[in-house]
């Protein structure tokens, strides 16, 4: 079993950290950072409780090793908010009642959050689709949905397309 | 109660700068060594206790693993790291080679396409693999690099079985290869699972359509998923498409002949009678649908 040096940028701050070979990137978070945000669900890639931002794509944090993100830019839900103020999305899980149970909101924040970024305008049939990978016990997905589409609606608007008047 | 762990059984990570050097240290316990691109299989198969590797090998940064390269003479070249939202992402597989970008596509959820690689699907062989279907009727080659160097293997030689491949000990799949698709081709891929999406398939069906020289003035080539120990093409319907002007009578022929390929099992997922009744009914929609593009293609 081998340990390996890694440096490795979370929710922007920079960590050096020994980690051993079978450590997954979620064990690290929670259990070396402390960063108990991101839950353990299924440990097979399947339920999204763990999901956070991998160099900004959204990825399992229990199907990657931690020295696999050895120079990755990690962004967990504890990194959604700035100065103690929940962005925009995290208000409209707020406002919509969007959490129940509450173990599936830092996956499902995480996969909605880079959604909006890929997507600021998203249907809700593509807001759909990008959470196929976050399951909600609850079975509260209809808010979920509905959260998204609030928190892209109070997003400021597409550019208007070239030759729009 | 059931409660996963989030930890992985021992092993140790290495993470060779060469091919060569990961050739070799594949080569040294096979048995024991495991090649690592995305891990999204692997990682669950070994907390499942069904594999134990002492030892992986992350050669997913290795140069070139993770390239898409279109040249029009040879055709694509996909790095066997490159993930599967880069592939269906990618603006040239989308626009030359639609069905497989469609395949890549409709495997698991986002979050794991990010992580899940193109060869990590073929090399992990599961008779489900999405991508391996359109590999097929893409006529991909599987590109390995091992002790003996660089060897070819044609996709269709390439599944011997659930879970194994013609790659042997100490060998890496380094890209997948495909040539540029025929003239007026269309494609599509329909999966069926228990879910909408984000399911294994219980049945998939890739058809790809181009217009050539047979009796029909059509060629259809057919791939199924998750119904036989391999992906498997569907030699006799596609037959029937060369001999039988397309429309609805020949594409209902044709898929009986494709459910006739089939060789399902029962599982956890489906019987295999319901599986054969939907290779039926599958083939039939893609049949029509890949139609209805080349009709509105031409």
């Amino acid at each position: 079993m081998g340990s390996h040096p890694i440096t490795v940028t979370v929710n922007g701050a920079k960590e050096r950290l020994n980690v051993q070979s079978n450590e997954t990137l979620l064990q690290m978070l929670r259990e070396r950072l402390a960063l108990t945000g991101t839950k353990n669900g299924c440990s097979a890639g399947e339920c999204g409780a763990c999901t956070i931002l991998m160099n900004g794509e959204p990825v399992n944090a229990c199907m990657v090793l931690a020295v696999e993100a050895d120079g990755a830019d990690i962004v967990t839900v504890e990194g959604l908010a700035k100065d103690g103020q929940l962005n925009a999305l995290q208000e409209a899980f707020a406002e919509q009642n969007a959490v129940q149970c509450g173990f599936c909101t830092p996956g499902v924040l995480i996969s909605a959050h880079a959604l909006l970024e890929r997507n600021p305008h998203p249907t809700e049939e593509e807001t759909k689709l990008a959470l196929v990978g976050n399951l909600c016990r609850c079975t509260g997905y209809l808010r979920l949905v509905e959260a998204v589409q609030a928190a892209s609606e109070k997003a400021a608007p597409s550019a208007p397309m070239k030759g729009d008047a | 109660m059931y409660m996963p762990s989030p930890g992985l059984p021992e092993f140790d990570y290495v993470k060779p700068t060469s091919l060569a050097e990961a050739s070799r240290i594949l080569a040294e316990r096979p048995d024991r060594t495991r090649p690592l691109m995305g891990g999204t299989d692997l990682f669950v198969r070994m907390r499942d206790g069904l594999v134990r590797p002492a030892k992986m090998v992350d050669v997913k940064h290795l140069p070139g693993m993770q390239a898409i390269r279109l040249d029009e003479e040879e055709g694509l070249t996909i790095g066997a790291a490159t993930t599967l939202n880069q592939v269906a992402g990618h603006p040239v597989v989308q626009t030359r080679y639609p069905l497989l970008a469609e395949a890549a596509n409709s495997v698991a959820s986002y979050q794991i396409r990010n992580r899940a690689t193109l060869g990590g699907n073929l090399c992990n062989a599961s008779p489900a693999a999405d991508t391996a279907p359109a590999t097929l009727l893409l006529e991909g080659t599987m590109v390995l690099y091992g002790p003996g160097g660089e060897r070819f293997v044609p996709a269709e030689d390439f599944f011997l079985g659930p879970g194994t491949t013609a790659i042997r000990p100490g060998e890496v799949m380094t890209a997948i290869r495909f040539p540029i698709p025929p003239a007026g081709s269309a494609g599509r891929y329909l999966k069926l699972g228990r879910n909408k999406a984000g399911d294994l398939a219980i049945a998939g069906v890739a058809v790809l359509g181009f217009p050539n020289g047979t009796p029909s003035g059509h060629s259809f080539r057919i791939g199924l998923a998750s119904v036989g120990p391999v992906p498997l093409r569907a030699p006799q319907a596609e037959q029937a498409l060369a001999a039988n002007p397309p429309g609805e009578e020949s594409f209902m022929l044709a898929a009986e002949k494709a459910m006739d390929a089939a060789a399902p099992i029962d599982d956890v997922r489906a019987s295999a009678a319901y599986r054969e009744a939907m290779v039926r009914r599958l083939t039939f929609r893609a049949l029509r649908d890949v139609w209805a593009q080349m009709e509105e293609g031409k």
